[in-house]
């Protein structure tokens, strides 16, 4: 282990975290092979469902998948044909687009709304800050299931409290505003508690001296608060969006499960109800889903590098 | 957006008193202003109103609805907020920052009103009622909560989610981050590879993870289950991993311990790389080992967001129901859980005070979380 390795002086240049840290000392085969073992373990079960998702049904019921390695290049033993059936399968461009459509605004909404609630919460002074702040955390233990008939039956028919109209009937069932502001609701607790966080933690030296050179609060969220979170924006969206996008319930009530309507999720689960628990397709229709949570967590991942944040605050 | 229509009219009462004048080219001047102000936002949200009744024709090129959905949904949050603060700027200046907090938390108040206050009022409500939410019926819901013997082992099961999971999930998603922080090549690749199952709905898990669990009794096909496959290949008996009591709870805990330790991971290490490098490399000059720099430094610079992630892992493990449920018969293999029985009796039995009840059980399960979570807010007030 590292421990009783020398210490070594580090180089110089700071600036590049890799030529820092990640010497030979700081990369030692401790640190390799214990990374290299959960890495694996972690692998198994995804690794299943690939190969699953390429093998023929025949050899998917009589053999497990890991027999493949005893021979992998055998003959007749790997086919793309479960892929171009769960795609054929139907209308999964289009949810495609509906699955967009859902859950980048249902991402975005959700972020700003708590970005500007959680710099509220953290650097502005205003009465009842505390208690806000604490029941909008509080929110955090309802479980949506509950919610949803509730919600449901506001958008249908408003609330009418004394024979007036508290909350308009907006029709909002099966438009996506309605699974827009559902999706929002239900995210927002969580954004709000791990924004406030990030946002609360900043130094307050560099809004102090914001506000003596004279910019207001909104000035100040936008500028400096904004740029400076980008990690923790960047952290709160994937999972907002993998969130949005692997749901399955509020889309189905809110938006419907209706041919033009539906979304991915709703159109995978379709799929499944319509063939049964036949392993090869149920694979390849979840890689299919899986595909753009993938992309866009590689896209972001950059966001996560340390350079942008230390270098952030500290410059 | 009813969120927008509150907001902008409740300012528009102060805005209407003018601005003490000066003279007649100052009133016209701040009235030019004033309209200019006012007109730019209404402006806005006719073009927003306009836009959401245009997502609402079926008919229209499927291409152009959902372009028009994201530019609205995404541009008009921002205009939501932007135009509020400009209706703010008119405000005469003692009034301005007074204002200004209720427009930046505002939207965040109205939308959880409606959407999450409102709903748990109106199940604190039905979880007095009986089966159809309609005669108030007392406690009897409660005393079945605390009385039947599938809820009371919902209840145990639930303890054992609500620790294990978390402390798996942060240990090892700690770990990891501390380890692969370090790797000079590969650490993204290490990253993704542990977050890739966050990007699987429990759908895809429960799939996943039965090809894991498979169990075929002899005479029924071949066990394409790999834990079963191991066994066969060690010579034993292949074993119904989810029918052994109480064991099988452990195996669907770490299916989410799986999903979940990625969150825990990428929050983690997006902390530990906030730390300053000169404070790590002080450390090492000053020939702290790693294990020290580790458990002096790291550990008490991340331990709000250890907390925070710990935090939401307890509340997430609290209200676990996928897995359970989609993996199968809990009832008969004693792995339920409190939000599976709730859903189980709001949706399956059709008793919806007794569902409800449960929901309230689970609410107040959730204080003590909370306590911890308020101390450590005000400790962090009082230090800055």
């Amino acid at each position: 282990m590292s421990v009783a390795e020398p210490v070594v002086p580090a180089p110089a240049d700071t600036a590049s975290r890799s030529s820092s840290v990640g010497d030979e000392r700081g990369a030692g085969w401790f640190v390799r092979i214990t990374v290299l073992v959960i890495v694996i373990l972690w692998l198994i079960p995804a690794m299943g469902v690939l190969i699953t998702s390429f093998r023929p049904e025949a050899v998917v019921n009589t053999t497990g998948w890991w027999t493949v390695f005893a021979n992998p290049f055998k003959a007749g033993q790997w086919t793309l044909e479960n892929y171009s059936l769960a795609l054929d399968a139907g209308g999964l461009g289009n949810a495609f687009l509906n699955s967009l459509a859902v859950a980048l605004p249902a991402t975005v909404i959700p972020i700003a709304i708590a970005a500007f609630a959680a710099y509220a919460f953290s650097w502005m002074d205003f009465r009842g800050r505390y208690v806000m702040f604490v029941g909008v955390v509080a929110l955090l233990v309802v479980p949506l299931q509950m919610a949803l008939i509730p919600i449901l039956r506001l958008y249908n028919n408003g609330a009418i409290i004394g024979g007036r109209y508290v909350f308009p009937d907006l029709d909002l069932v099966g438009t996506f505003l309605g699974v827009w502001l559902a999706h929002t609701a239900f995210g927002l607790p969580l954004a709000v508690y791990l924004l406030r966080n990030y946002i609360g933690s900043l130094p307050s030296s560099i809004i102090e001296s914001a506000k003596i050179d004279g910019a207001d609060h909104f000035t100040i969220f936008w500028r400096l608060i904004i740029p400076l979170s980008v990690p923790a924006l960047a952290a709160f969206a994937i999972f907002q969006f993998l969130w949005v996008w692997n749901d399955l319930l509020v889309a189905y009530v809110f938006l419907g499960g209706t041919q033009d309507n539906r979304v991915l999720t709703i159109a995978l689960s379709n799929l499944v109800g319509s063939r049964g628990e036949n392993w090869h397709l149920l694979t390849a229709a979840a890689f299919i889903s899986m595909s753009l949570p993938l992309i866009v967590f590689f896209t972001l991942q950059k966001y996560f590098v340390r350079g942008l944040t230390a270098g952030a605050v500290k410059g | 957006m009813r969120t927008s229509n509150d907001e902008p009219s409740g300012g528009a009462g102060v805005i209407a008193e003018p601005p003490p004048p000066s003279g007649a080219q100052s009133v016209l001047a701040s009235l030019l202003r004033l309209i200019g102000a006012l007109a730019i936002p209404v402006i806005g949200f006719i073009v927003l109103w306009a836009a959401f009744d245009f997502l609402r024709d079926a008919e229209a090129n499927r291409f152009l609805v959902v372009g028009v959905a994201i530019v609205v949904g995404v541009g008009g949050v921002f205009f939501l907020y932007w135009g509020m603060n400009r209706l703010v700027e008119f405000l005469p200046v003692g009034y301005r920052e007074g204002v200004r907090p209720y427009i930046f938390v505002g939207p965040a108040l109205v939308i959880l009103t409606v959407f999450l206050i409102y709903p748990v009022i109106n199940t604190i409500l039905v979880s007095f009622k009986d089966s159809q939410g309609e005669a108030f019926i007392g406690f009897d819901n409660f005393k079945f909560v605390f009385t039947d013997p599938s809820m009371l082992r919902a209840i145990r099961n639930t303890f054992g989610w609500i620790v294990i999971v978390p402390l798996l999930g942060v240990s090892i998603g700690l770990a990891f981050a501390t380890l692969a922080d370090r790797l000079r090549r590969g650490e993204a690749v290490a990253k993704s590879t542990i977050f890739l199952p966050m990007a699987i709905s429990f759908a895809g898990a429960s799939i996943t993870w039965k090809l894991i669990y498979d169990f075929r009794p002899a005479g029924f096909g071949s066990n394409i289950g790999l834990l079963n496959g191991i066994m066969l290949g060690l010579g034993q008996d292949p074993v119904s991993w989810l029918d052994i009591k109480p064991w099988n709870n452990l195996f669907l805990m770490v299916i989410m311990v799986w999903m979940q330790t990625g969150f825990a991971m990428v929050v983690l290490s997006a902390a530990i790389k906030s730390i300053p490098d000169e404070i790590l490399e002080a450390a090492r000059i000053d020939g702290a080992s790693e294990l020290q720099v580790f458990r002096r430094i790291i550990v008490p610079s991340i331990l709000p967001t250890i907390a925070v992630v710990s935090t939401y892992m307890v509340i997430n493990a609290m209200k676990v129901f996928d897995i359970v449920f989609v993996m199968g018969s809990p009832e008969t293999r004693g792995t339920e859980v409190i939000a599976e029985r709730m859903i189980d009796w709001f949706f399956i039995n059709n008793h919806d005070g007794r569902g409800a009840a449960i929901a309230v059980v689970l609410f107040i399960a959730i204080i003590p979380v909370m306590i911890v979570n308020i101390r450590r807010f005000r400790e962090e007030e009082a230090i800055r």
